[in-house]
């Protein structure tokens, strides 16, 4: 039987390398894999291009990587409260891709979902249209957003099975579940792995389909 | 006169708001919207982050920091609540779902565009946030802000000087000092402060602003008369 548990954060982040795309969940704290955030620095990669809701607020979060440097671009909605990415902002050492959060979302799903893109009403009229492609539908104007692929996906749940069936907990939910879809390889870290038949089929959120490693969190 | 607290303000706006309704409360200040909410208003609230039926902050020691609301902040579930992902979460903002979306705001025009996101200041990197899909999204946009800025200026203008999140999206504006209806004919003054006079209210405002019908009193304590 499928089994695709790995032991541990070391692991989930085999094979990432200098120059990949790297999608992190996460809303603040909540949905952040920590222990992968921990493993991707410790593996010495550089020059990522990190795809991520926040820019880390705390000293124990995607400060680090900031702190270590080795995030080349980022593309995030709301990098505000982050004092280590702020300091690179102002040195010009760091590129940012604002987006807004729905569009971001979106972008992975469509990313994730197969598709082109899709035309957003949102950033009509703004500074989030210019050098994008205008369509107008019905009379309404709506500019052309692009999907978002990553080389992985790192995600927070809350149960896995070892088919790789995930749960999440609470607001924790919020882009993991999305991000899940988006990775070429996508790994989740979790509370508690659970034997395969142990998880509602019902309450399973992230379907093993998506998930290529699982490992249950142990924080140092 | 003195122009309204910050929480005379929020419960103003908390008055105001539709009984069973689906709001969004903005982070920052419309965030203290919550705590005015008249009690049996059935009031459904939204955070962007993937929640339903949002509660009120739990008591200290009893914080879950997986159940946050869209400021980062513990909150609780009340009954009824559902959690979902953010992709389900914006579908439900842009999609036209939300009755009303409070949100802040440096500036608001006579057309009802909004500035909300940034002064365009380069020293600290910009956020946008949710705050731009729920500005397009949501069936009515309430702005709640200062009359005027720390130093006189209107933050009621012509045009937006800085940056906007979204044009002609704001259908009313609650103020320290007035609440104002945006109308395809300008700016329409539903209600003012207690002491201040439409004039007075026009020397505070750069846009032109109308009187339609009775003008209520707005008490100090933020009710409405």
């Amino acid at each position: 039987m499928r089994n695709v548990v790995v032991e541990n954060a070391a692991a989930a982040v085999e094979g990432i390398k200098d120059g990949d795309t790297v999608m992190m969940g996460g809303f603040g704290g909540a949905g952040l894999p920590l222990g992968v955030v921990k493993a991707v620095l410790d593996r010495g990669v550089r020059d990522l291009t990190l795809i991520s809701n926040n820019a880390g607020s705390t000293e124990d979060d995607l400060s680090l990587w900031f702190e270590a440097r080795i995030v080349r671009k980022i593309v995030c909605s709301y990098p505000r409260s982050a004092k280590q990415f702020a300091e690179q902002y102002r040195a010009g050492t760091v590129e940012l891709e604002l987006v807004p959060q729905g569009t971001l979302v979106e972008r992975i799903r469509a990313g994730g979902a197969g598709l082109g893109g899709f035309l957003s009403p949102v950033g009509v009229g703004t500074v989030f249209a210019e050098g994008k492609e205008k369509i107008v539908v019905e009379g309404r104007e709506f500019i052309l957003e692009l999907p978002l692929r990553a080389d992985f996906a790192f995600v927070k749940g809350h149960l896995a099975d070892t088919l790789g069936n995930v749960t999440y907990n609470k607001t924790a939910r919020n882009h993991c579940a999305v991000m899940a879809t988006a990775g070429r390889t996508v790994a989740v870290e979790v509370d508690r792995v659970v034997e395969a038949g142990d998880l509602d089929p019902e309450a399973i959120v992230t379907p093993c389909i998506f998930v290529d490693r699982v490992f249950a969190r142990s924080l140092r | 006169m003195t122009p309204l607290s910050r929480d005379a303000l929020a419960r103003m706006v908390a008055l105001h708001l539709p009984a069973e309704g689906f709001v969004n409360l903005g982070i920052g200040a419309p965030t203290h919207v919550a705590d005015y909410l008249p009690a049996g208003s059935g009031v459904i609230l939204h955070s962007e982050n993937g929640i339903l039926n949002v509660g009120p902050k739990p008591a200290a020691g009893e914080e879950d920091w997986d159940l946050i609301n869209a400021g980062k902040m513990p909150i609780s579930l009340r009954t009824g609540g559902s959690y979902f992902d953010s992709s389900l979460s914006f579908a439900m903002m842009r999609g036209g779902h939300l009755d009303v979306a409070v949100l802040g705001a440096f500036q608001v025009s006579k057309d009802g565009d909004l500035a909300n996101w940034t002064t365009g200041d380069n020293g600290s990197p910009p956020g946008i946030g949710g705050a731009i899909d729920l500005a397009v999204g949501a069936k009515s946009i309430w702005v709640m802000m200062d009359h005027t800025t720390k130093d006189g200026r209107s933050r009621i203008v012509e045009r937006c000087g800085y940056p906007l999140t979204a044009r002609r999206v704001v259908t009313r504006i609650f103020t320290s000092l007035a609440i104002i209806e945006v109308t395809g004919e300008g700016l329409a003054v539903q209600a003012l402060l207690e002491g201040l006079t439409i004039e007075a209210l026009r020397d505070r405002t750069e846009a032109p602003l109308h009187v339609a019908g009775e003008v209520r009193t707005i008490k100090q304590d933020g009710s409405v008369a």
